[in-house]
């Protein structure tokens, strides 16, 4: 018993000092794209958003797997509540798609008022 | 009978194999509690991408969106110009609490009554500490730089112009396309009829002086300029030369030159009707969302806050009814350029999804204070150790607990990260 929780207790110590790291590296390379850091420095948008959320997605791993200890429970109960998460994939793509076709038409629309004042 | 079963769920395992739902098994081998705030974290997780989601529909359909290392670029003491510094901050002080957490969850699980309660008083700490930061975030985004719910004053500029000076000069302030600004607000109840206060009631209040100034068509009828002025590309030479000699004058001569620009470009169209002149404002609006660092949050009085008298159209300003100083800028780069513009608010949207994602989340950190602290109570009256269950009322709040941490590692993301 008094095992395990020494070797909880050095998961725990471990989970949060790489949880900060990430933190860390994230905010400083956010910053670094936008050009804060070294003067006249920038790194591509969807370059920075990716490495976010790919970062993002690692923090929220080491949380659920390690601080929520979905790691060690039963493998019914880590799929009932994974797998419903996933039907967000779908979610996130759809609803951004449609974010951009308002965007499109309401660009489609000034242009044509553009011309209409034009005529 | 409770103590019984709950005894029974960690102590055998066996009967899952075969005798399911007769009564001892457990499915998924854990307490129902348990089992259940899982699930309740599941629809919980639902509800916050539901708002994130809508958070980034609502960005990708923007022309322009507020930049997020600028909104967010005040610290305590130390003022503008710290991008990220103070969320950054934040995120720690609600990573320390979830580390508590677990610690306390750990202590519960070797009956460690002392141990549970001390890392758990350090999570209620942690917790409010991270509510006070947010206290002080919603306090300079609203007082401080006057945000609200349906008012975003940060803008970011569509394309690279010159700042006006104040007698409508091209001042040697210059912005490119994708520079951040803030349209400071000046404070209208200062600027009223001294007499106009002791005589009003008590309930009447700012909103009264306001109403009480004449001006309220200026802000509508430049926009119609705008407007009128970004549509007529055909014009747009004409209106170039014009404004090139138009510096050198003063303002009246100015004002009369925007006229002038304004009858020329508006043969095709009418601008009498209420309706076109909506049209055109919201047409400006897009127009014009722009940008630049110099002027944020370090000169918060800076920009000839005191001025102006009251609203109205100034050489170098618009000054809305509700006391925003929308600041003249001559376009100099793009289809546009040689017109005068107005600042324009930034995405109506970004003051709601803020305030009601953070403060959601706020909301949850705040109630799982409250939990953290009755059930730190409990583990101290014993409670907890009567049931023999290893403490599993602190893993189920540590639960939580881990969530709102989680859910802050996605909010951080969408609002502060990207």
């Amino acid at each position: 018993m008094a095992h395990d929780f020494t070797t909880a207790k050095k998961i725990a110590n471990k989970t949060i000092i790489i949880l900060g790291v990430i933190t860390i590296v994230e905010v400083m390379l956010t910053l670094t794209g936008k050009g804060y850091i070294i003067k006249g420095f920038h790194l591509p948008h969807v370059l920075i958003s990716f490495l976010m959320i790919a970062g993002s997605l690692w923090k929220a791993y080491l949380i659920v797997f390690e601080f929520m200890h979905m790691k060690y429970e039963a493998r019914g109960l880590m799929l009932s509540v994974l797998l419903p998460v996933g039907l967000l994939i779908w979610a996130i793509i759809s609803f951004l798609y449609e974010g951009q076709a308002w965007k499109g038409n309401r660009d489609t629309v000034k242009e044509r008022e553009k011309m209409e004042v034009a005529e | 009978m409770a103590t019984d079963t709950l005894d029974k769920s960690h102590t055998d395992h066996s009967t899952t194999e075969n005798g399911s739902w007769e009564g001892a098994a457990y499915p998924f081998k854990v307490g129902y509690g348990k089992l259940m705030i899982w699930y309740f974290l599941l629809s919980d997780a639902f509800t916050f991408a539901g708002f994130l989601i809508a958070y980034g529909t609502l960005r990708f359909s923007s022309d322009t969106w507020p930049v997020p290392d600028f909104v967010f670029s005040t610290f305590p003491f130390l003022g503008g110009n710290n991008p990220l510094l103070f969320v950054t901050l934040m995120t720690f002080v609600l990573l320390f609490s979830s580390y508590t957490m677990i610690r306390a969850v750990q202590e519960g699980h070797r009956e460690n009554r002392k141990g549970v309660v001390k890392w758990m008083a350090l999570t209620i700490l942690g917790g409010l500490g991270f509510l006070g930061c947010q206290a002080w975030e919603w306090t300079t985004l609203i007082s401080g730089e006057h945000m609200t719910v349906s008012t975003d004053p940060f803008g970011r500029h569509t394309e690279g112009g010159i700042y006006l000076g104040l007698n409508g000069e091209e001042s040697d302030e210059s912005f490119v396309e994708g520079d951040s600004y803030l349209i400071h607000r000046m404070d209208l109840s200062a600027h009223a009829d001294p007499g106009h206060e002791d005589s009003g009631t008590g309930s009447h209040g700012e909103e009264g002086n306001i109403v009480a100034h004449p001006a309220q068509e200026t802000e509508s009828s430049l926009g119609e300029i705008e407007g009128t002025a970004a549509e007529n590309n055909s014009s747009a030479g004409t209106l170039q030369s014009d404004s090139v000699g138009l510096h050198q004058e003063d303002s009246t001569v100015k004002q009369s030159v925007i006229a002038r620009e304004q009858g020329a470009a508006g043969e095709g169209t009418s601008h009498s009707s209420g309706e076109q002149e909506a049209t055109h404002d919201e047409h400006a609006t897009q127009n014009n969302e722009h940008a630049t660092k110099d002027d944020a949050h370090g000169t918060e009085d800076g920009h000839a806050a005191h001025h102006y008298p009251g609203p109205g159209d100034y050489p170098d300003a618009v000054v809305d009814e509700n006391g925003y100083i929308h600041r003249k800028y001559i376009v100099a780069s793009g289809e546009n350029t040689g017109l005068i513009k107005s600042e324009a608010f930034g995405p109506k949207a970004f003051g709601a999804l803020f305030f009601f994602i953070t403060g959601f989340h706020g909301f949850h950190v705040f109630s799982g204070v409250i939990f953290l602290f009755i059930i730190m109570i409990n583990v101290m009256s014993g409670i907890y150790i009567a049931r023999r269950n290893k403490n599993e009322m602190v893993e189920k709040i540590g639960l939580y607990w881990h969530f709102v941490d989680l859910v802050w590692v996605f909010v951080f993301l969408v609002f502060y990260l990207i």
